[in-house]
């Protein structure tokens, strides 16, 4: 059997949708180990205090706002290719994660901005660029819902994402060209993989496990929403057509 | 193809708007601001680019709906694309005419607004440049929207929240490009990279366009 | 011999299959009427056959590059005058626009009008104009009566017999007698059964 045949709706309801209730016992677990153990037992860091802390959700949430995208231009691309529903539902259904994931880190940014830098808000190349990814979010989002027709939005909305995917990447080097000419490299961002250190790292390896399962088991239970939400309405056609034919 | 240019030339003067709307829209922003930030010339030359290129942006987009909606609504979309002529290419004549009938009057109205922003005078030669380079893609990126939303109700605000965060690359490199025209810098680096935009755009969204439009249309 | 040969036709609208195991042929000079209540898949029939919308299973034959198709609207322009309106047409088919066209349609004192300014019925004309300007043999036609009076939709039949009797194929949807010598073909028997729902979400 192959993989593709998970792709069923049927089928996903059956056997994907039922895991969700471990993903999220997993994401619960790591997200409780590598928050409490990033909190609480590790010490504060010499030069910013207490405040570097919020790493532990600034950085998986940020991480998984792009994942996200990405997996939506994965799902829209096996819609377009292969024709599978869920696919097609389960980009639908991971666009108000991601875009919950992006504002996260666009806050918990700003909530540290202003101890580092004095600041909540500066125009830094990756700060624009999740603000950007932000406003892709939203017009997917918003295009989705307003189509009426379930399987032209399908199609619409994935053509959005492979094109929004590229004028998305393109905007990040825009940003870097623009902030670089204006500031002339005075960027504000840290360089993560050096300045963390070694006793930061483990609860933020876990902490990144636990968002990405947090948003994996929210994709699957939101996906199967989706299903339902569908099969009620083939259900309701199906029932006006037999008492239509009737 | 050349018909279908033709013919939206002929609609956009006949209908009146094609040129003058976009235009004296461009022209009252630009004319807005000073109002808004002050009349100091230092202020208003050191923000005409970005207020330039924003208000080229906006000018474009208030015409957009209509390189799709109309020949929706009369059912002449679905009787062209059952024509002998490729769908790739009819977005492409529709979005030149959407350029030659909204995006050139911006492109040669720009430097007399320049003056009114005190642009110096060196930057002028690259406000053209930059204009003429970037405001096809604009007009490209909105016929790919206005493909993606034509027959939805609240089209034209759902057409902006989608092509603007597109248009971001090509504001960024157009402003870019004459703001460092103006403090003397080299600007070819903005002009080429917005140069590239437009000719990504003109080989890549007709393709994505039609893909939408045939969407549309079933 | 066939101009159109339409075998075990399915098709859908919104992802509802209306129609299926539709199969037909015209012949070459002649016409075919389809029949049914509102709502059976006559315009789903023929924007399928016309391309704009896929098949669900089944062959054509005969129509892409030989047909034209007229939907319920005539994509007429109002700021263009009747004859720009026509040149566009020609222009998109690669044809001229025949003289006869304006005798045959009663637009001859139209000519320099602005569609704008036309009656529904003056449009409607003009709209079907368009069929032979496109100089196509196989003409897929959605209620092409439509708003015409009894005098319009003689003047029209009476161009459409001339067209078989060219050599042209018509399929019709209509609901007016058009007085063709015309088989006619009921859909009734083609409604898609419940059962074969290929909704994938059942």
């Amino acid at each position: 059997m192959s993989l593709w045949s998970y792709a069923n709706p049927r089928k996903f309801l059956d056997r994907v949708e039922p895991l969700s209730r471990w993903l999220f016992a997993a994401a619960g677990a790591c997200l409780a180990l590598g928050l409490g153990w990033g909190f609480f037992f590790t010490p504060d860091a010499v030069n910013f205090g207490s405040s570097v802390k919020i790493i532990y959700l600034h950085v998986p949430s940020a991480l998984m706002a792009i994942n996200a995208w990405l997996m939506m231009l994965v799902a829209s691309l096996i819609w377009i290719v292969r024709r599978h529903h869920v696919s097609a539902l389960a980009a639908k259904a991971a666009a108000p994660v991601g875009l919950v994931m992006t504002l996260i880190a666009l806050a918990t940014g700003a909530i540290w901005g202003q101890p580092m830098w004095g600041t909540w808000w500066a125009w830094d190349p990756r700060l624009t660029s999740f603000l950007i990814l932000c406003l892709f979010y939203l017009g997917y989002i918003a295009l989705w819902s307003a189509i009426p027709d379930a399987e032209a939005a399908a199609d619409l909305t994935g053509v959005l994402c492979l094109v929004g995917s590229v004028f998305a990447l393109l905007s990040r080097y825009a940003v870097n060209f623009w902030s670089q000419g204006l500031h002339q490299g005075a960027s504000l961002s840290l360089d993560r993989q050096e300045n963390v250190a070694d006793v930061y790292w483990l609860p933020l390896v876990i902490a990144m496990l636990g968002f990405a399962l947090l948003f994996a088991a929210l994709v699957v239970l939101r996906t199967g929403t989706e299903i339902r939400l569908r099969r009620i309405a083939a259900l309701r056609a199906r029932a006006q057509r037999s008492e239509g034919a009737a | 193809m050349r018909a279908v240019l033709l013919r939206d030339l002929q609609l956009a003067v006949r209908a009146g708007g094609g040129f003058g709307l976009g235009l004296a829209f461009f022209a009252i922003v630009v004319i807005l601001v000073p109002f808004g930030v002050g009349p100091e010339p230092e202020v208003l030359a050191r923000i005409a680019p970005g207020i330039l290129w924003v208000a080229a942006l906006l000018a474009a987009l208030l015409s957009l709906d209509r390189i799709f909606a109309q020949d929706a609504e009369d059912g002449a979309l679905a009787l062209i694309a059952t024509a002998p002529v490729p769908l790739e290419g009819v977005v492409l004549a529709k979005a030149l005419a959407h350029w030659l009938t909204t995006g050139l009057p911006l492109v040669l109205a720009a430097p007399v607004l320049g003056v009114l922003l005190h642009l110096p005078a060196g930057a002028m030669p690259w406000l053209l440049a930059s204009l003429t380079l970037g405001t096809p893609a604009l007009s490209l990126i909105g016929a790919f929207g206005a493909a993606l939303t034509v027959g939805l109700r609240r089209g034209g605000l759902l057409l902006s929240l989608i092509v603007l965060p597109l248009y971001i690359p090509t504001l960024i490199f157009g402003a870019e490009a004459v703001a460092r025209g103006a403090q003397g810098l080299d600007p070819l680096p903005g002009l080429l990279l917005l140069a590239g935009v437009t000719l990504g755009c003109i080989a890549l969204l007709p393709f994505a366009a039609a893909a939408a439009l045939r969407v549309t249309l079933r | 011999m066939p101009a159109l040969t339409v075998s075990a036709l399915a098709c859908a609208r919104g992802g509802i299959p209306l129609l299926e195991g539709v199969g037909f042929t015209v012949p070459e000079g002649t016409a075919l009427i389809l029949r049914g209540t509102n709502g059976i898949g006559k315009t789903t029939l023929l924007r399928t056959l016309a391309g704009l919308q896929p098949a669900l299973s089944g062959t054509v034959t005969g129509a892409g590059d030989e047909a034209a198709y007229a939907s319920h609207e005539g994509g007429v322009k109002a700021v263009l005058s009747v004859e720009e309106n026509l040149a566009f047409w020609a222009a998109l088919y690669g044809t001229q626009v025949p003289e006869a066209v304006y005798p045959a349609f009663h637009l001859a004192a139209l000519r320099a009008r602005p569609a704008g300014t036309l009656s529904a019925g003056q449009r409607r004309r003009l709209g079907l104009a368009r069929l032979a300007v496109t100089g196509r043999p196989v003409l897929l036609l959605d209620e092409p009566t439509v708003s015409l009076d009894a005098g319009s939709t003689a003047l029209f039949a009476g161009w459409l017999r001339g067209h078989l009797a060219a050599g042209g194929t018509a399929l019709v949807a209509t609901h007016v007698p058009l007085g063709l010598e015309a088989p006619e073909l009921d859909l009734a028997p083609f409604r898609a059964r419940a059962e074969t729902l290929t909704d994938p979400f059942l």
